[in-house]
């Protein structure tokens, strides 16, 4: 059966721009860029310096060499974090400000650094996930090391008004951290426009390979490494450079810039025609902001449908649930909860993520799945039964949570 | 991880194809369970005549494993007394289905607890 892809948030597929990039950097071009005496290792070596303009190009940094390569955004957010905490190793009663919808991997560091005694303060967000920017600024005191808050969240696709944090921050003289893998190639980020600090970036989620990614540096942060032996990356990420990964990273970035008006322009004209089949259903409820998200992003509350039998009844379609019951931890979306739509909509939201290869056809199809499984379903839903009676699911006293494994 | 691969045929064809979906017609036992903000609830209803269940139709919210075994349940009660019914397990239910994914055995508790429940309130209803 033809699958489509819906995920996109979670990966996207190779260019095949990139890839083409790329092949001659394993048998060809295999040199070290750090070997200095000899043509191969000066081959790859502009390979990466190449590839260096390439990504600051697309985040408008001015120096190439403010772009340290890493192996994904995992590694460049815990940098920036960890680096700039134990950067500020004397200062006592030490604080990070963030908000509750960031990534794991901004949000684990962060908790571990707690126990080191960092702080984390959480601004305030609105109802579709914006951050409070009156909130954020009473956050910040003279013990902030950091301001760390993502350009677009992978969820919702909630955009923040990241210029505006960029200012607060400058005005406070904290450094700003931003995780931009979802908005890259897809909104435009300016490090010197928007004054940021930090900047992380993963190839994958643009059409890049995997297990590379980038942290934008600017001049006079400083950052402890948590990698070391060898001084790569101006002494900040040692390890021997990945050249083909980098290589790949630096073409995607290229196409992103190229490519990213007529790219928004496709996104949102398929997104148009995806969220008019989708308002023909009743009782959806849309997650997120109506303007301000990503352009390939939609996520939608099927009410009385539980997200896990949605997503079986679009068979062949890659798509991904807040549903507890599509997770191993049988949690429902942190996300969706910081946001404070009840548990029981976020069982039953369902995120949508279109990219390059997605076709209208492809849209009609899955039109034509999820009304008949939002119908079929709801056939077989209770909720559904008592909420045409007039009775709000939500707020009927249920028996306790049943019992779990035996 | 693609969820199809997670299940069993039997699971899937359940899924897809439900038994005795609907609420019985002048049923004596009525079971509902589970909370919607965990992402379940069954409801369970039952006809017995002379100590037999004659009839029994279900309706879940749920994901796929909480459906299937909602169907398979009523399947296996169907004609069974009502002694029989209340020892029905769990396990024989996700037995009846060829397993279920390690996270999904809540699911299979939850069927064998809307069966109880239903029979409950059949007895109390018939002490009066």
């Amino acid at each position: 059966m033809k699958q489509i892809y819906l995920d996109h948030h979670a990966t996207t597929p190779l260019d095949k721009e990139v890839l083409d990039a790329m092949i001659p950097t394993f048998m060809q071009d295999f040199g070290n860029p750090s070997s200095n005496t000899h043509e191969y290792g000066h081959r790859a070596r502009y390979l990466v310096d190449n590839a260096r303009k390439q990504v600051a190009q697309l985040i408008g940094a001015k120096n190439p060499d403010d772009i340290i390569f890493t192996s994904g955004a995992t590694e460049s957010n815990n940098l920036s974090i960890k680096g700039c905490a134990q950067a500020k190793m004397t200062q006592s009663h030490k604080n990070i400000v963030t908000i509750a919808i960031e990534h794991k991997a901004v949000l684990d560091p962060l908790k571990r650094l707690r126990k080191e005694g960092v702080n984390t303060r959480f601004a305030k967000l609105d109802s579709y996930g914006v951050v409070d920017l009156d909130d954020l600024a009473s956050k910040i005191d003279k013990n902030t090391i950091l301001i760390s808050i993502q350009a677009a969240n992978s969820e919702i696709g909630t955009l923040q008004p990241i210029r505006d944090i960029g200012i607060i921050a400058r005005e406070h003289g904290v450094p700003f951290h931003t995780d931009a893998v979802q908005a890259l190639g897809k909104i435009e980020i300016d490090v010197e426009r928007d004054f940021i600090d930090l900047l992380s970036i993963s190839a994958h989620k643009m059409y890049g390979p995997k297990g590379i990614g980038a942290l934008y540096v600017r001049r006079g942060i400083k950052l402890v490494p948590l990698l070391e032996g060898g001084g790569h990356e101006r002494g900040m990420r040692s390890g021997t450079l990945n050249v083909p990964g980098i290589v790949g990273l630096g073409k995607a970035a290229e196409i992103a810039r190229r490519d990213r008006e007529s790219f928004v322009a496709f996104l949102l004209s398929l997104r148009r025609k995806l969220a008019d089949g989708i308002s023909r259903i009743d009782d959806v409820i849309l997650n997120g902001h109506p303007v301000r998200r990503l352009p390939n992003n939609l996520n939608y509350a099927f009410s009385y449908v539980e997200g896990e039998s949605l997503i079986l009844a679009c068979r062949g379609v890659a798509l991904s649930s807040g549903s507890a019951c599509t997770s191993t931890s049988l949690q429902s979306s942190y996300v969706l909860k910081a946001l404070n739509i009840p548990d029981f909509l976020a069982h039953c939201s369902i995120r949508f993520g279109l990219g390059k290869s997605n076709t209208e056809e492809q849209i009609d199809v899955v039109l034509d799945m999820l009304e008949k499984g939002v119908k079929k379903l709801r056939s077989m839903s209770p909720l559904y039964d008592m909420a045409k009676e007039g009775i709000d699911v939500e707020h009927v006293k249920w028996s306790n949570e049943h019992k779990r494994v035996r | 991880m693609d969820i199809w691969e997670e299940y069993t045929e039997k699971v899937l064809d359940h899924y897809e194809n439900p038994r005795n979906v609907g609420i019985v017609q002048g049923a004596n036992g009525v079971g509902v369970v589970g909370n919607p903000a965990c992402g379940d609830v069954m409801k369970l209803t039952i006809r017995v005549e002379k100590g037999v269940i004659v009839d029994a139709k279900f309706k879940t919210f749920g994901c796929g494993a909480a459906i299937a075994t909602s169907s398979m349940v009523t399947e296996m009660v169907k004609g069974k007394k009502v002694e029989e019914a209340l020892v029905l397990s769990n396990k024989a239910v996700m037995d009846a289905l060829g397993g279920l994914p390690k996270v999904k055995r809540h699911c299979s508790v939850l069927a064998e607890d809307a069966l109880k429940a239903a029979i409950d309130d059949y007895m109390s209803k018939s002490k009066k």
